[in-house]
């Protein structure tokens, strides 16, 4: 039941932001409060130049060193993300996805240093229904949360986390998620809680993070990333799919 | 020694929708007005990136920074109030627009039972069907009084609707028509239908169509990108206050916005104030404004804050009952809702808008009979589609594991297979839920932050189960292969995301025994200190409360005018 987009499929060239703009009767006239008419439409655009029929060479993606994680950190999150979000039939896990990498750069910034977030004291151990109040930043959590899965893991079958078969990997995941796992310092379930959570953000969010590389993440769901205008979509009866667009798309389009 | 600069007509103290409402109706009568905004300055161009919901809907962008002031929360008075350390079940505006930047833009009338809801109550069912505790008090105001200003309000933000069959009577339709209906939409239409309820188009300030308002301020169309609720509007289709009230209040000449100020103490000698003390937050300074009318626009939360830390007007006392500053906290019961999964159809989930949806008030306020209830009020029962981004919405059936492989393939199939009808329950004011400043924890001036005591109740844990039912009902009546009904409510939780709609604490009311603004929100105990928002509300309704906060808030200009004119005394 999956119907392309006459205006907007995979075949076509996706409508530019510029374009839409004129086509839509986007620009209005009395007091134009809205800012995407004036700035966006004065922008002069320069093609970029073409070699005809050069196939370009495969670009290194830069992006894929670590800002935060040490390599053994990196592999123990690299394949634990792939046990919350594996490869399958259906496409790529989150590791082909980048995900860990996507985690690596969010701990490097304001959210692995939990910069707005209330870090004052005291602390004092609350109800589950007041939330998380402890001391220790993101990056620290993960810090521990990494060490006590390797521990585990060697402490039942004697080898590092990403040694482990796929099922003894699980076993350990679960151990983890089920507080089974009996840790001083974190909450083993709420260290899996911020695994699983980060990871589907790896997954899903645009690849300007790191992760969802080539935006497969998005064409598992058939979530056409970021487009200008659902008008013609929305009353249609049958699933339209189009080709996702990124943001990068949007700035560079 | 803070500096003292000369001193204006009125002040107001945070500029979103309240502030932008006020600031716009007092400047085009010629008053000179300073907005003192505690964030940042905002306009439509900063939305050119906006489709990114990693960056706006989970690490909130557009939310006050947390770590320079929060609440704390208990669940009652016999346990330690602890920090909201991060985000969760709601989210706090901050800067220029304040939470009117990422509203969805559902704008609803509260229904004429809300404004009467204790004399309607008792009418109909007598004393004894009000719980003891449970505080709910008429607001000193009818509908039909407010009619007027509900029709300004949405003519200003040019609200796509169509009558609701079951509200209080309209004296002029919807500005623009309501918003295209998705096949889903059209489903839940019939089935209501079958039912004999009475579905209607949620009212939207994402616009339908291009729509010029009466100050003249014209605006585009919405184009159904599905990224309103937690991102500000690229196009300026939803209506906020910086792309209505603002530009037109700055159009005069007479209204000078001051972001980065914030609002620290309100100045006054004996009942009444003489202005607001604030810090320049980039350079630390700490400045005196002078004003002859002082205006508090902000959020729920500050504003009850604010009088507390400035000590006006009588705090709360829940032993007692006695006092008014910080009384009838209430906020939304969200859990009665049903999911519906579709084997054999797909939607196209991820397009929509904050405000395209269908609704019902069958089972809405008192139009329904509670007589073998063991609840009052209800809520509206909707079916909206805001478009589904990735990251949040992962819909599983019940018994499917959270991860792993079946998760992958299960959250992959009914990504687009699923519909949800959800419920807005309201939520009654009790004895014991309350606002006050914590004893602990400081926000980054050393100030006191609020303090919230809440709970759920049986009250409404009862109207969660009856309407989550009626949710499913609709649901099988849609035709979904499978439908959950979500209607069990655990305690109330900081911790899950469910509405921002925070509402209370400085209610109005008929007599400053009861309430601590009257019903042009004026205070009983300081004649030209004014309370906009809705922390004004008596308890929350079954619906969003921005179109009735508006409403206030365009009642409230009147009376600061009608104040401003005769020079002194109570408005009413």
């Amino acid at each position: 039941m999956v119907v392309l987009a006459q205006t907007n499929n995979e075949n076509d060239q996706p409508v530019s932001r510029r374009n839409f703009l004129k086509n839509s009767g986007l620009v209005i006239g009395g007091l134009v409060v809205g800012g995407v008419a004036g700035s966006l439409l004065a922008k002069p655009k320069t093609p970029a130049p073409t070699q005809p029929g050069a196939t370009p060479a495969p670009t290194a993606d830069f992006n894929q060193a670590l800002m935060y994680f040490t390599p053994e950190q990196f592999k123990v999150v690299d394949a634990a993300c792939e046990r919350i979000f594996p490869e399958d039939e259906n496409g790529p896990g989150a590791k082909a996805l980048g995900a860990a990498y996507f985690i690596d750069h969010q701990l490097a910034g304001d959210w692995g240093f939990n910069s707005r977030d209330y870090m004052q004291g005291p602390f004092y151990q609350g109800e589950a229904t007041q939330g998380y109040q402890g001391r220790l930043k993101r990056r620290e959590i993960f810090d521990i949360g990494i060490q006590e899965m390797n521990n585990y893991s060697n402490s039942t079958q004697k080898k590092k986390f990403y040694e482990l078969a796929p099922e003894q990997q699980d076993e350990v995941l679960k151990a983890f998620e089920t507080d089974e796992v009996k840790l001083t310092t974190i909450s083993a379930s709420a260290f899996f809680k911020m695994l699983r959570a980060s990871t589907l953000e790896g997954v899903y969010s645009d690849p300007l993070y790191g992760g969802n590389k080539n935006m497969d993440g998005w064409k598992l769901k058939n979530y056409p990333g970021n487009q200008m205008t659902y008008s013609q979509v929305i009353e249609q009866d049958k699933f339209v799919k189009m080709a996702p667009l990124s943001l990068r798309d949007h700035q560079h389009g | 020694m803070a500096k003292k600069l000369p001193k204006v007509d009125v002040v107001i103290v945070g500029v979103g929708w309240g502030g932008g409402i006020i600031a716009s109706e007092l400047t085009k009568q010629g008053l000179n007005v300073v907005g003192l905004e505690r964030g940042k300055e905002r306009k439509t161009e900063d939305y050119f990136m906006v489709h990114d919901e990693l960056r706006y809907a989970l690490r909130y962008e557009l939310m006050q920074d947390l770590s320079k002031e929060t609440i704390t929360f208990r669940s009652k008075t016999s346990v330690r109030a602890l920090p909201m350390r991060s985000y969760g079940s709601f989210l706090l505006g901050t800067g220029l627009g304040g939470a009117g930047v990422h509203w969805n833009g559902h704008t609803f009338r509260f229904l004429p039972y809300d404004f009467e809801i204790r004399s309607k109550t008792v009418e109909r069912y007598g004393e004894k069907k009000i719980p003891a505790d449970m505080t709910i008090q008429d607001w000193g105001i009818t509908y039909d009084q407010l009619e007027p200003y509900f029709d300004k309000f949405e003519r200003m933000a040019g609200i796509s609707g169509e009558e609701n069959p079951l509200a209080g009577k309209r004296s002029k339709p919807y500005p623009t028509p309501p918003m295209k209906k998705m096949p889903s939409m059209k489903m839940f239409e019939e089935a209501a239908k079958k039912k004999n309820w009475h579905p209607y188009m949620l009212p939207s300030a994402n616009l339908s169509e291009a729509y010029t308002n009466p100050d003249g301020i014209s605006r585009a169309a919405c184009q159904y990108c599905g990224f309103c609720e937690r991102f500000g509007c690229e196009y300026g289709a939803k209506a906020d206050p910086v792309v209505t009230v603002i530009p037109v209040a700055q159009k005069t000449g007479k209204f000078e916005i001051r972001t980065h100020s914030q609002v620290r103490r309100i100045l006054h000698t004996g009942n009444k104030a003489t202005g607001v003390l604030y810090t320049d937050v980039t350079t630390g300074e700490e400045i005196e404004q002078p004003a002859d009318i002082v205006v508090l626009t902000s959020y729920v939360f500050n504003n009850t804050r604010l009088l507390l830390l400035s000590k006006l007007g009588r705090p709360y006392d829940p032993n007692t009952g006695k006092g008014v500053i910080g009384k009838n906290y209430a906020y939304q019961v969200i859990r009665g809702g049903a999911t519906g999964f579709f084997e054999d159809r797909e939607f196209n989930y991820y397009a929509g808008a904050g405000a395209l949806g269908i609704v019902l008030d069958d089972f809405n306020g008192d139009n329904f009979d509670h007589k073998d209830l063991k609840f009052i009020h209800g809520a509206s029962i909707s079916h909206t589609m805001t478009g589904q981004r990735p990251i949040q919405t992962n819909p599983v059936p019940q018994g499917t594991p959270s991860w792993g492989k079946d998760f992958k393939a299960a959250s992959l199939k009914y990504i687009n297979r699923t519909l949800s009808v959800g419920a807005q329950g309201a939520s009654m004011p009790f004895r014991h839920h309350f606002l006050d400043l914590d004893p602990t924890y400081k926000d980054v001036f050393g100030d006191p932050l609020i303090r919230i005591t809440f709970d759920f109740e049986e009250q409404d844990r009862q109207l969660a189960a009856f309407t989550a039912e009626r949710c499913g009902e609709l649901l099988q009546e849609m035709g979904a292969s499978k439908v959950e009904v979500n209607g069990k409510l655990g305690p109330y939780d900081i911790v899950p995301y469910q509405s921002t709609h925070n509402t209370g604490g400085v209610i109005m009311g008929a007599s400053p025994d009861t309430s601590a603004v009257n019903n042009y929100l004026q205070m009983w105990d300081a004649e030209n200190v004014f309370v906009v928002g809705a922390s004004a509300f008596g308890h929350n309704s079954g619906y969003n409360p921005t179109g009735t906060m508006g409403a206030l808030s365009y009642r409230c200009a009147e009376g600061i005018l009608k104040y401003h004119k005769s020079g002194g005394g109570m408005v009413v």
